[in-house]
């Protein structure tokens, strides 16, 4: 079992492009549906779970079923093979571009992707923006069913992270303290 | 950059920091590495960061990992990888062993959800952050081409939803025929 939980694994991690939102549709295939390790029910909330939990989201979800399938043995091996397939691909990779970053087609490849890159991160972040303020909900003009706290926390940070260089992870821990004082009162 | 065993030790704890602190995968992650290996301890350049982030997204796996494993590779090879990547997997296993006697109640709990939501605008804050930083440094620059790109990923990142992995391989191709193009224009005006 143990084995069979490692190559599915291992399909997971090899086939997942766009980091783990994008790798849940193939855990759900390999865990629920082919191997029926987990109902639908119990998958729904590995992923509520991933989200909640900080480290990557893919890796959370890897962890989490293998600690449900198979204990701390089964977490262990659904995270290495999870881990494998990118390991060997993103190492091969590193090396090529270590080894051909000076030639002119690869520097002007990287000149390309860059931009790319800054836009992919402002997308994602943009969306995070609009599912904090919104919680989910449709998004409205008009600002019904804005969550104003959020919307706080969101502007009081971005000016301090502007202004000063602090640590983000403090302003990750302030942010959790403040919604944790601020919305009992309004939920 | 003096590598002994504080070397190794800094660098797996600042993964494991990063790691056990970032909620929300790999979007989130890599701003928060850029601040730490580039702004903080200035290890790795901007330029590098932005290049090793792309292969990051371009692999498949988790984004967090692959970050994680080729800043330690550029920063200390193999060994470095090993290290790197054991400081990303170790806190969700940890945290998630800890979570998974009890993760009903866990999932459930209303302080969790409190605290996760107030999280959750703080990191949109840092991402935007990082982001607004590295946009006005590449509009500094003045070149048509990559703001171009800026511009249009983000189309079809954010409104399109077209898979990533396109807008990387497209980005890449403009890119590379950019420089073709410059190189090429450059040779032709120097034989006349």
């Amino acid at each position: 079992m143990y084995l069979k939980l490692f190559w599915s694994f291992i399909q997971i991690g090899l086939f997942s492009f766009g980091g783990g939102y994008a790798a849940m549709p193939l855990i759900q295939n390999q865990v629920v549906d082919l191997n029926g390790w987990l109902t639908m029910s119990e998958f729904a909330d590995v992923i509520t779970i991933s989200q909640m939990t900080p480290g990557p989201i893919g890796i959370n979800a890897a962890t989490f079923v293998g600690i449900r399938i198979g204990g701390i043995q089964g977490a262990i091996v659904a995270t290495i093979g999870c881990v494998l397939p990118s390991c060997v691909i993103v190492l091969s990779l590193a090396y090529i571009y270590y080894k051909y970053k000076g030639l002119d087609t690869v520097q002007g490849i990287l000149n390309g992707l860059r931009p790319a890159v800054i836009a992919m991160i402002g997308s994602a972040g943009l969306a995070l923006m609009i599912l904090a303020f919104w919680n989910g909900k449709a998004v409205t003009i008009t600002g019904d069913g804005i969550d104003y706290v959020a919307v706080s926390i969101f502007i009081i940070a971005f000016v301090i992270l502007r202004k000063w260089k602090v640590n983000p992870i403090h302003i990750m821990v302030v942010a959790g303290l403040i919604g944790l004082c601020s919305y009992p009162f309004i939920l | 950059m003096k590598k002994d065993i504080k070397f190794y030790f800094k660098l797996f704890a600042a993964t494991f920091y990063l790691s056990a602190f970032t909620f929300g995968g790999g979007f989130v992650m890599i701003p928060l590495m850029r601040k730490k290996f580039v702004d903080q301890y200035k290890w790795i350049d901007e330029k590098e960061m932005l290049d090793l982030t792309a292969i990051a997204q371009a692999s498949p796996g988790a984004i967090a990992v692959n970050a994680a494993i080729l800043v330690g590779y550029r920063l200390a090879g193999f060994l470095g990888a090993m290290i790197t990547i054991l400081g990303t997997v170790l806190p969700p296993l940890l945290i998630l062993s800890v979570i998974s006697t009890a993760y009903t109640a866990f999932r459930d709990s209303l302080i969790v959800r409190y605290v996760l939501r107030g999280m959750q605008a703080g990191v949109a804050a840092v991402i935007i952050d990082v982001v607004v930083t590295m946009g006005i440094d590449l509009i500094k620059e003045r070149k048509v081409v990559p703001i171009m790109v800026m511009l249009s990923s983000f189309i079809a990142a954010f409104f399109v939803h077209i898979n990533v992995i396109f807008v990387i391989l497209a980005s890449g191709m403009i890119g590379g025929m950019a420089m073709y193009y410059s190189k090429h224009i450059k040779k032709s005006g120097e034989g006349k």
